[in-house]
């Protein structure tokens, strides 16, 4: 790391201290450069302002009780964003509960376990999962998983989970198929690749030296994982965690196809539900120009972005303090 | 302290469902390629590049969805590629170690992982209201803002990869920042910037819901940028949520056609950056 450090030191220096040739073409060049950059900067602005400007009206409108009111009737023109807001963020955290545990596991064995030769095929196989497109997952749940759980998953859960005391209020209701419950795991299974991969990758910058010195006293594979690799790596693996949670929150086909699209909250892992991105989606098609109804549909896409740019930022801030040193 | 025998036993269970979880995503990717393959192969004829998308029944295909995403791609690509490049060079070479770059760096990686539905509005907001309707230029430019941010971070990396002597030898020789720029640096690193510019392909040719907002799709034929467009990820959407038989056949055609094509594109992306790296 130390002599590449440098050397991108050194480079830095270099380019700093060679002096324009004179003529017109080089600063041109690096304006050029510079202007690409700020474009993608203002980009990232013009986003933010246009969502806002998008959805002010509907602020105006409803008030910042918008942000947790529960009502969603386009007939009477009362909206809130209340019910998709908590559908959003349960949806996600299900699949990150489903998700983190597996990821957990898989980067054990990508990184202890796998022979030398499985290692980076396997490794490859489960980016995969990562390259399908959404649409597919959404398909894929809505024709194959969501029948499943409606047939094998969900009955002998209602009918044994369902009459205990606290938790049961988590397994309520006829068992669709369709619903949070099932939003989440076809989630869980998109976000698992880039969990993984994150957390393999901090796990190897884990110095083999402390690694050895665990093993010089005794301790088993999993000893090390747990109580060496794992905590020396752990602010960047809650960032990993924080990415596939940032990853969910905006996951639109895939949660479109199996959430079953209802505009009630209920606290039930089977009750269907809606999200941000899938009532966007949803409904768009029926808000003309200029409505009440897009306008709110705006400022839903808006306090979205506001969601996920705060996870995505603290993401980044928590990966980048281990990897980079 | 727990005796040996446990631990060994605890040792031994980790590892055992740790490996079972590394099967059971083997087994989820191979399940869901093989619902493709099952339900989209048998549903793949001549019919499905040959004709246009019909009502339900009249025997459609998938022409002009086909066409539509292949010139919205392309479009993109024309228009986001260079934009990536510049400004993934200047992370790698003049921006370095400046506070502007680094926050280009973390707005480019907001943008790379930002919901898309959410780039979708944005154009439809900047474009379509403006300038009253939905067009294929609406779709394009959504996707090269998908596209963008994966050409940035991965021409960063490969840039970063170029060793300093290259540089020097070309600075040493008196030539200006531009020449060694294209004449070495990025010479130096072409197969990995491409490899990035096959990934945003791969990324951008599965996004449907940029295109809901943006192209919206069409039943026609549809070539020209200033119309709504046809694409193949809006036309599965349409498909596989219809009650009719020969539709939702054809979106498992469509989407067998996607995966492949996108998961062949990140395969040999793989292989190239394994080499390089």
């Amino acid at each position: 790391m130390d002599a590449t450090l440098s050397g991108r030191q050194a480079e830095a220096g270099l380019i700093a201290a060679h002096k324009p040739t004179g003529r017109v073409s080089d600063p041109v060049f690096v304006g050029i450069l510079w202007a690409s950059g700020i474009l993608v900067l203002l980009l990232l602005g013009l986003i933010i302002a246009m969502l806002f400007h998008g959805g002010l009206p509907a602020l105006r409108e409803f008030g910042i009780s918008f942000l947790w009111s529960t009502q969603w009737n386009p007939v009477t023109e009362v909206f809130g964003a209340g019910v998709m807001v908590f559908g959003t963020v349960f949806s996600a955290v299900i699949a990150v509960i489903i998700a983190l545990p597996l990821s957990f596991g898989i980067a054990f064995f990508l990184t202890e376990i796998a022979p030398g030769p499985l290692r980076r095929p396997i490794g490859v196989a489960i980016q995969l999962l990562a390259a399908i497109p959404s649409i597919i997952y959404g398909m894929w749940g809505f024709f194959v998983i969501v029948p499943l759980m409606a047939a094998y998953v969900q009955p002998p859960l209602i009918e044994w989970l369902g009459p205990l005391p606290v938790i049961g209020a988590l397994f309520q209701g006829p068992p669709l198929g369709a619903g949070m419950l099932t939003a989440g795991l076809i989630m869980a299974i998109m976000i698992l690749p880039f969990i993984t991969a994150m957390f393999v990758e901090v796990l190897e910058s884990v110095p083999p030296m402390i690694k050895e010195s665990a093993y010089g006293v005794g301790a088993t594979t999993y000893e090390v994982y747990r109580n060496v690799s794992v905590p020396y790596g752990r602010t960047a693996m809650v960032g990993a965690v924080m990415l596939g949670l940032g990853r969910a929150l905006g996951e639109t086909m895939a949660v479109t196809f199996v959430i079953g699209n209802a505009t009630r909250m209920s606290a039930s892992l089977f009750a269907p539900g809606a999200t941000i991105a899938s009532t966007i989606a949803n409904e768009f098609p029926e808000a003309s120009i200029g409505s009440l109804k897009l306008q709110s549909l705006l400022e839903l896409g808006f306090i979205l972005f506001v969601i996920s740019f705060i996870v995505l930022a603290l993401s980044r801030l928590l990966v980048r303090s281990r990897l980079k040193g | 302290m727990a005796s040996l025998a446990r631990r060994r036993a605890t040792d031994y269970t980790v590892k055992a469902i740790s490996t079972g979880f590394a099967v059971l995503s083997l087994i989820l990717l191979a399940w869901i390629l093989w619902t493709l393959v099952a339900r989209g192969l048998p549903a793949i004829g001549p019919h499905v590049f040959t004709k246009i998308t019909a009502p339900p029944g009249a025997g459609g295909g998938l022409l002009n969805a086909i066409i539509g995403s292949l010139i919205q791609i392309g479009v993109a690509l024309i228009i986001g590629t260079p934009i990536g490049l510049m400004c993934g060079t200047f992370l790698a070479e003049n921006g370095r170690g400046t506070q502007v770059a680094n926050a280009v760096r973390f707005v480019n990686d907001v943008l790379l992982s930002a919901p898309s539905i959410l780039i979708g509005l944005f154009v439809y907001q900047l474009l379509v209201v403006p300038f009253g309707g939905f067009s294929g230029w609406a779709g394009a430019i959504a996707l090269a803002i998908i596209i963008i941010p994966v050409v940035v971070r991965t021409t960063e990396d490969m840039l970063n990869l170029v060793p300093i002597g290259l540089r020097e030898a070309a600075f040493a020789l008196g030539a200006p920042q531009w020449k060694v720029v294209t004449f070495v640096t990025w010479r130096a690193a072409r197969a990995g910037i491409v490899t990035g510019i096959l990934l945003a392909v791969a990324r951008a040719a599965g996004e449907t819901a940029p295109l809901l907002f943006t192209s919206l799709g069409n039943n026609g034929w549809s070539v020209s940028l200033d119309a709504p467009m046809a694409s193949l990820p809006i036309a599965i959407y349409q498909y596989a949520a219809s009650p009719f038989e020969d539709w939702v056949a054809l979106a498992w055609a469509g989407a067998l056609l996607i995966t492949v094509g996108v998961l062949t594109l990140n395969i040999l992306s793989r292989l190239v950056l394994a080499k390089m790296k």
